[in-house]
C-alpha cells in the first residue's frame, strides 16, 4: 500500500515572470527612472497642447521681429544684434517659457517637446527594427549550422567592421540627397523614415552577435533535445522553445538599444545627415544651440540634458528588468559587448 | 571516551536574512570528532549540512548570517577565531574539498600550480621546484597515473573522477588533522564515486585522516563512515554508530532514507520507495517536529519539538528525535520485511 | 596555431574586401558627377569630358573600381576634391588620431578600472551606489554635446583650455598635452563609465565563483585570493572588450577630432563625406575597418591566451 503523498505545505509556485515582476517592483530605482521615461514620453506627447494653448505658437513658427509683453514690458524676441531672449518661465503666461532659440525667435520649449517627439519615435522605431531584425538572424545563425550560418555571420561582420558613425553619415548623406528607393519603395529623402532605417539596421550586429551565442548555448541544453525527440520541426524549436528562453535577454538589449539609437541619432542630427528640417530633434537642437553657445549656452545644454536623462532612464531601467529577470545572472561577456557599449556609439 | 575530541561543535545556529525572510540553516547542532574517525552527515539538499561544514572553517561569515554556539577545535574557538588565526587553520589544520572540482579550480591557472600554491601559502620558505615536486608526489598518493605529466595540465584536461582526486590531493598538501569532503561524489558517476569513497577510506586507515563525509546518498556511508548524523532542516535528527544507524534506526526520516535505497540483494519492489511529500521550505517550518507533515507516524504530540536525546538505555550515544516509544519503532520502521517508511496498516 | 592565424589573416582580407566593396556602391548610388564638380560651376562641356576621361570616370564600375583600389594600395589615390594626395593627408592625421585614442585609453581604463573594483569590493555600500549613478550618467550622455560643454566652459568663457587643435609632442610637449586634455577627458567619461560597470559585475560574479571559495578554503591569504584569483580572471572580459572598443576608436572618433578640431583620420574622413570625395572615403573607412578587424583578431588570440578552456577547442571532459 502506498503511502499517500503529502501536500505540499506551502502555495504553488509563481511562474518566472510573475517572481521577476515582484522583484522588480522592490527595485525603487528602477522603478523611479522609469517613471521618469514616462513623464519624459508624456512631456513630449502633450506638445501640442502646449503649443496651442500656452505658447501659441509651432515649433517652426519664426518671430524674428516680434516682440512679446513680459509683466507689461514689451520685449523684442531677437534683439538687434541677433541674441535670442532668454528663458521668461512664466513671465510672459508660459511663451518663450524656455526662451528663443536664435535668430529665427522659434520657442525654445515649443521645439524641445516637439523635438522631443522626433527623437523618442526614432529610437523607438529604430529599436523596434533592430530587435525585430536582430532577433531574426541570431536565431536563424545560431540554430542552423550549414550555410545560413557562415552567410549571416560573415555579412554580421563586414557591418561589425564597417566604421559605425562613417558607415551611418555615408548611408545618411547619400539617402538625404536623392531619398531611397527599394523594391519599388520610395521614401522621401526628408522623412524621419531614413535616420529610422539607418539606424536600424547599422546597429543590428552588435545585437546579432550576442543573440547568436546565447542561441548557440541554448541549442546545446536538453530542452532541445527532447524537442527534436519527440520530432518537433526546426521552426517549432526555434519559435517555441528558443525564442521564449531568449525573451529576458531580448528585452533587456532592447531598452539598451533604444537608449543607444537615440545617441546616434542625436549625433547624425548634430551633423546634420540625420533628422532634416523641417523636422527637428533634440540632437538638431544641439547643432543650432551649438552655435550659439557662448551667448546663450542653454540653447545647448537643454536638449542635450534632455538626452541625457531619457538614455539614463533607459538605462538604469533595463538594467532593472535585468537584474529583475536573473539577479544572479552570469554576465554574458559577448552579450555586454553588444549593448550599452561604446563600439555601438558615436564618439 | 576519554581522549579529547579533535572537533568538537556546540549548539550551532547559523540564520540568514534572505529577501523572503529569515532562514534558520542551521538550528541547535552539536557533534564531535575524534581523531581518526569518519563521521558522516546526512540530509536532504536544505538540511543544513553543507552550512554547517562551511561555518566551521567560516566560509559563511557575512553581513547577512547570523551565527551562534560554538565550534572547537583544539584549542581555538573557531567562531569567534580572528582572519589570521582562520587562514592558518585552513589547508593546513583542516581542509575542506567540495562538490563540482570542475568549477573549483580556477580555470586559469595548471593544477600543479594551485596545489603549489596552496603549499607555499602555509610554508612560505618552500622552493618553486620542491612545491611542484611535492605536488606531484600528492597526485601519485591519491592514485591520478603519470602525476609527473599530469601536474602541469588545466583543470579542464582533466576527468572529473581524476579532478576530485586532484583536489582531494591539494586538501592533503599539508598534512592536515581533518579533511572535511563537502558531497564529494554527488557529482561524479557510480563507478567512479566508488573509487573516491575508497580512497577516502584508504587516507583515513593509512594516515589517519579524521573525516568529516557530508552526503545525501546513505549507500556511500555504508562503505566508510564509523559515526552518522542525519539531519534534516536544520536539526540532527538522528546520530549514533553505523551499526546503530543501519540496523536500529530510530528516526522514521531514517527509516525512510533506509527503505528508499536501491538494494540489489533483495527481489525488486513493485515501485521504488520514496518519502512522500517535499523538503520543507525553511522560510516556512511547521511547528514541533519538522518532519511531521511527510510522517506517516504522526500523532498528537508531535506537535512538540522532540529532543534530542538517547532514548535506549543499552546505547547512550545513539540520539534520536522522535516520541514514538523503542517498541513501536521497531514494529512501525518494518515494511514488507525490511526497513522502510510506510503508514502502518 | 599558425593555421589559426592564417585562416584569421584571410578572413580579415575578405571582410576588408566586402567593406571596400560597400563603401563603391554607397558612394555610386548617388547621383553625383564627381567631374562637373570637380569642373566647377558652369564649366564647359568639354572641361567636364576631359576631366571624365582623365579620371575614368567613364568605365564602367568594376573597372573603377578596381582602378581605385589600385592607387589605394600604391599611395596614388588622389581625391576628387582639392586634388591632394590621400595617403599623404591620413599620415598627417595619425599623430593626432593616435595621441587623441592613446592618452584617452590610459585615462579611462585606470579610472575604469579603479571605480569598477571599488564598487565591487564595496557592493551594495553609498559608494558602489555613487559610482554607479556616475557610470550610468557618464555612457547616457552625448559625447559631442558634453564636448561642446566643456568647450564652452572651459576654453571660451574661461580660457582654461586652449580650444582644440593638435600641437606636435615634438614640438611642445606641455601643449601637446594641454591641448589633447579636454579631448582625453571627454571620452574618457563615456568609456570609464562603461569599463567600471563591466569590471564591478565581472568581479561579482567570479567573487561567487566556487575557486574562489577553494582559494580561502586553502587558507590563502585574502590579497592574494583576489589577486591571482579574482582579479585575474575578472579582467579577462575587460581585456577583450578593450580590444575592441580601441580597435572602433581609431578609425572612428570623428566627432571628437572634429569638434576640438584635432585634423586627425577622423575629421579628414568627415571632411570628405560632406564633400562625398570617393578616394579619401575609400581609404579612410578602410583604415577604420583594418583597425577594427585587426584588433578583433588580436582579441580572439589574446583570449585563448587569458582563458586555457578556449585554447584548442577540448570541451571540458
Amino acid at each position: 500500500m502506498a503511502t499517500e503523498p503529502i501536500a505540499a505545505s506551502r502555495p504553488a509556485p509563481s511562474g518566472p515572470w510573475r517572481i521577476a515582476l515582484r522583484r522588480l517592483r522592490r527595485n525603487r530605482v528602477a522603478l523611479a527612472f522609469f517613471g521618469l521615461f514616462v513623464l519624459i514620453v508624456a512631456f513630449c506627447l502633450a506638445a501640442p497642447l502646449w503649443a496651442d494653448n500656452v505658447a501659441h505658437t509651432g515649433p517652426n513658427d519664426t518671430h524674428t521681429l516680434g516682440k512679446v509683453s513680459v509683466d507689461g514690458e514689451k520685449r523684442e524676441v531677437v534683439s538687434i544684434e541677433g541674441k535670442p531672449i532668454g528663458p521668461l518661465w512664466l513671465g510672459a503666461g508660459g511663451r518663450f517659457f524656455l526662451g528663443a532659440d536664435g535668430r529665427l525667435g522659434r520657442d525654445e520649449m515649443v521645439r524641445l517637446m516637439y523635438g522631443g517627439r522626433t527623437s523618442l519615435l526614432i529610437a523607438f522605431a529604430a529599436g523596434l527594427i533592430t530587435t525585430v531584425l536582430a532577433t531574426l538572424l541570431g536565431l536563424l545563425s545560431g540554430y542552423y549550422r550549414n550555410w545560413i550560418d557562415p552567410v549571416i555571420s560573415r555579412s554580421m561582420d563586414v557591418l561589425w567592421a564597417f566604421p559605425v558613425l562613417l558607415l551611418a553619415i555615408s548611408l545618411g548623406l547619400v539617402l538625404a540627397v536623392g531619398g531611397l528607393h527599394i523594391f519599388g519603395l520610395y521614401v522621401p529623402s526628408g522623412s524621419i523614415w531614413i535616420p529610422i532605417l539607418i539606424i536600424g539596421v547599422v546597429m543590428v550586429p552588435y545585437m546579432a552577435r550576442p543573440i547568436r551565442g546565447e542561441v548557440l548555448s541554448l541549442r546545446e541544453k536538453e530542452f532541445v533535445e527532447a524537442s527534436v525527440a519527440q520530432g518537433a520541426g526546426s521552426l517549432r524549436i526555434m519559435f517555441g522553445q528558443l525564442l521564449p528562453n531568449l525573451a529576458s535577454t531580448i528585452i533587456v538589449f532592447f531598452a539598451l538599444n533604444i537608449a543607444n539609437s537615440m545617441l546616434l541619432e542625436s549625433a547624425l542630427s548634430f551633423l546634420n545627415v540625420g533628422v532634416q528640417p523641417p523636422n527637428s530633434s533634440w540632437g538638431t537642437m544641439i547643432a543650432t544651440g551649438n552655435d550659439l553657445i557662448t551667448s546663450a549656452p542653454l540653447l545647448t545644454i537643454i536638449p542635450g540634458t534632455m538626452i541625457l536623462l531619457t538614455v539614463l532612464s533607459l538605462n538604469v531601467f533595463g538594467d532593472g528588468i535585468r537584474d529583475a529577470l536573473d539577479p544572479r545572472s552570469k554576465v554574458r561577456l559577448e552579450a555586454h559587448a553588444g549593448m550599452a557599449e561604446p563600439v555601438g556609439t558615436a564618439v | 571516551m576519554s581522549a579529547q575530541p579533535l572537533l568538537s561543535v556546540s549548539d550551532l545556529r547559523v540564520g540568514f536574512v534572505t529577501e523572503g525572510g529569515r532562514v534558520q540553516a542551521v538550528d541547535g547542532v552539536s557533534f564531535s570528532l575524534a581523531a581518526g574517525e569518519v563521521l558522516a552527515i546526512v540530509g536532504e539538499s536544505g538540511s543544513g549540512k553543507s552550512v554547517t561544514a562551511q561555518t566551521i572553517l567560516g566560509l559563511t561569515r557575512g553581513p547577512n548570517a547570523r551565527i551562534e554556539g560554538a565550534a572547537r577545535f583544539r584549542d581555538t574557538e573557531l567562531l569567534a577565531a580572528g582572519d589570521a588565526e582562520l587562514r592558518r587553520i585552513r589547508g593546513n589544520e583542516i581542509a575542506m574539498v567540495f562538490q563540482d572540482p570542475m568549477t573549483s579550480f580556477n580555470p586559469v591557472y595548471r593544477i600543479g600550480w594551485q596545489i603549489a600554491e596552496a603549499i607555499r601559502a602555509h610554508r612560505p620558505e618552500t622552493g618553486k621546484q620542491d612545491a611542484h615536486g611535492r605536488a606531484v608526489e600528492l597526485l601519485e598518493a591519491v592514485g591520478i597515473p603519470n602525476a609527473a605529466q599530469r601536474v602541469d595540465a588545466y583543470p579542464h584536461e582533466f576527468s572529473g573522477g581524476m579532478r576530485q582526486r586532484a583536489m582531494i590531493a591539494m586538501a592533503l598538501a599539508l598534512e592536515p588533522e581533518v579533511l572535511i569532503a563537502d558531497e564529494p561524489t554527488t557529482a561524479l558517476d557510480v563507478t567512479v564515486q566508488a573509487q573516491i569513497l575508497r580512497l577516502l577510506e584508504q587516507l583515513n586507515r593509512e594516515r589517519g585522516l579524521a573525516t568529516i563525509l557530508i552526503t545525501h546518498d546513505l549507500g556511500v556511508v555504508a562503505e566508510v563512515a564509523d559515526r552518522v548524523l542525519v539531519m534534516y532542516a536544520g536539526r540532527v535528527v538522528e546520530q549514533g554508530t553505523l551499526d546503530e544507524i543501519f540496523y536500529d534506526p530510530q528516526h522514521p526520516y531514517t527509516w525512510g532514507l533506509l527503505g528508499s535505497l536501491a538494494r540489489l540483494d533483495l527481489p525488486r519492489p513493485h515501485r521504488l520507495p520514496q518519502i512522500g511529500g517535499a523538503p520543507p521550505s525553511l522560510l516556512d517550518l511547521p511547528q514541533g517536529c519538522s518532519f511531521r507533515p511527510r510522517c506517516p507516524h504522526a500523532f498528537g504530540r508531535c506537535a512538540e519539538l522532540p529532543g534530542l536525546d538517547a532514548r535506549l538505555p543499552d546505547a547512550p550515544e545513539h540520539r534520536d528525535r522522535c516520541w514514538l516509544d523503542p517498541e513501536s519503532k521497531q514494529q512501525r520502521r518494518v515494511v514488507e520485511g525490511e526497513i522502510g517508511l510506510e503508514a502502518p496498516k | 596555431m599558425a593555421r589559426f592565424v592564417a585562416r584569421r589573416l584571410v578572413g580579415m582580407v575578405a571582410v576588408l574586401f566586402a567593406v571596400s566593396v560597400m563603401v563603391f556602391v554607397i558612394f555610386n548610388v548617388v547621383p553625383s558627377n564627381p567631374a562637373e564638380r570637380m569642373a566647377g560651376k558652369n564649366a564647359e562641356p568639354r572641361l567636364v569630358a576631359g576631366i571624365t576621361e582623365e579620371w575614368g570616370f567613364d568605365k564602367s564600375w568594376p573597372e573603377q573600381y578596381v582602378t581605385m583600389m589600385k592607387k589605394v594600395f600604391s599611395g596614388d589615390l588622389i581625391s576628387y576634391e582639392g586634388r591632394e594626395d590621400v595617403d599623404e593627408r591620413i599620415v598627417e592625421g595619425i599623430p593626432a588620431t593616435f595621441s587623441l585614442c592613446i592618452g584617452a585609453a590610459a585615462i579611462w581604463m585606470f579610472f575604469g578600472i579603479l571605480f569598477g573594483y571599488l564598487s565591487a569590493v564595496k557592493a551594495g555600500g553609498w559608494m558602489d551606489t555613487w559610482l554607479t549613478v556616475l557610470a550610468v550618467a557618464g555612457i547616457s550622455m552625448p559625447v559631442f554635446w558634453l564636448a561642446a560643454i566643456f568647450l564652452n566652459y572651459l576654453t571660451y568663457k574661461t580660457s582654461i583650455f586652449p580650444s582644440g587643435e593638435y600641437v606636435e609632442f615634438t614640438t611642445d610637449p606641455f601643449e601637446w598635452a594641454s591641448h589633447l586634455i579636454l579631448p582625453w577627458v571627454t571620452l574618457a567619461i563615456l568609456y570609464a563609465g562603461f569599463y567600471s560597470r563591466v569590471l564591478r559585475s565581472s568581479m561579482l560574479d567570479v567573487m561567487n565563483e566556487d575557486y574562489v571559495r577553494t582559494a580561502r578554503v586553502k587558507g590563502l591569504s585574502e590579497r592574494r585570493v583576489m589577486s591571482r584569483h579574482v582579479m585575474r580572471n575578472s579582467l579577462i572580459p575587460i581585456v577583450t572588450l578593450f580590444g575592441l572598443d580601441f580597435g572602433a576608436l581609431l578609425g572612428g572618433a570623428i566627432l571628437i577630432e572634429k569638434i576640438f578640431s584635432l585634423e586627425g583620420v577622423g575629421q579628414y574622413g568627415f571632411e570628405a563625406l560632406e564633400h562625398t570625395d570617393l578616394p579619401p572615403i575609400m581609404a579612410i573607412t578602410l583604415f577604420g575597418a583594418f583597425f577594427i578587424v585587426f584588433f578583433n583578431a588580436v582579441v580572439d588570440i589574446l583570449y585563448a591566451y587569458l582563458d586555457p578552456r578556449v585554447r584548442l577547442g577540448t570541451e571540458a571532459r
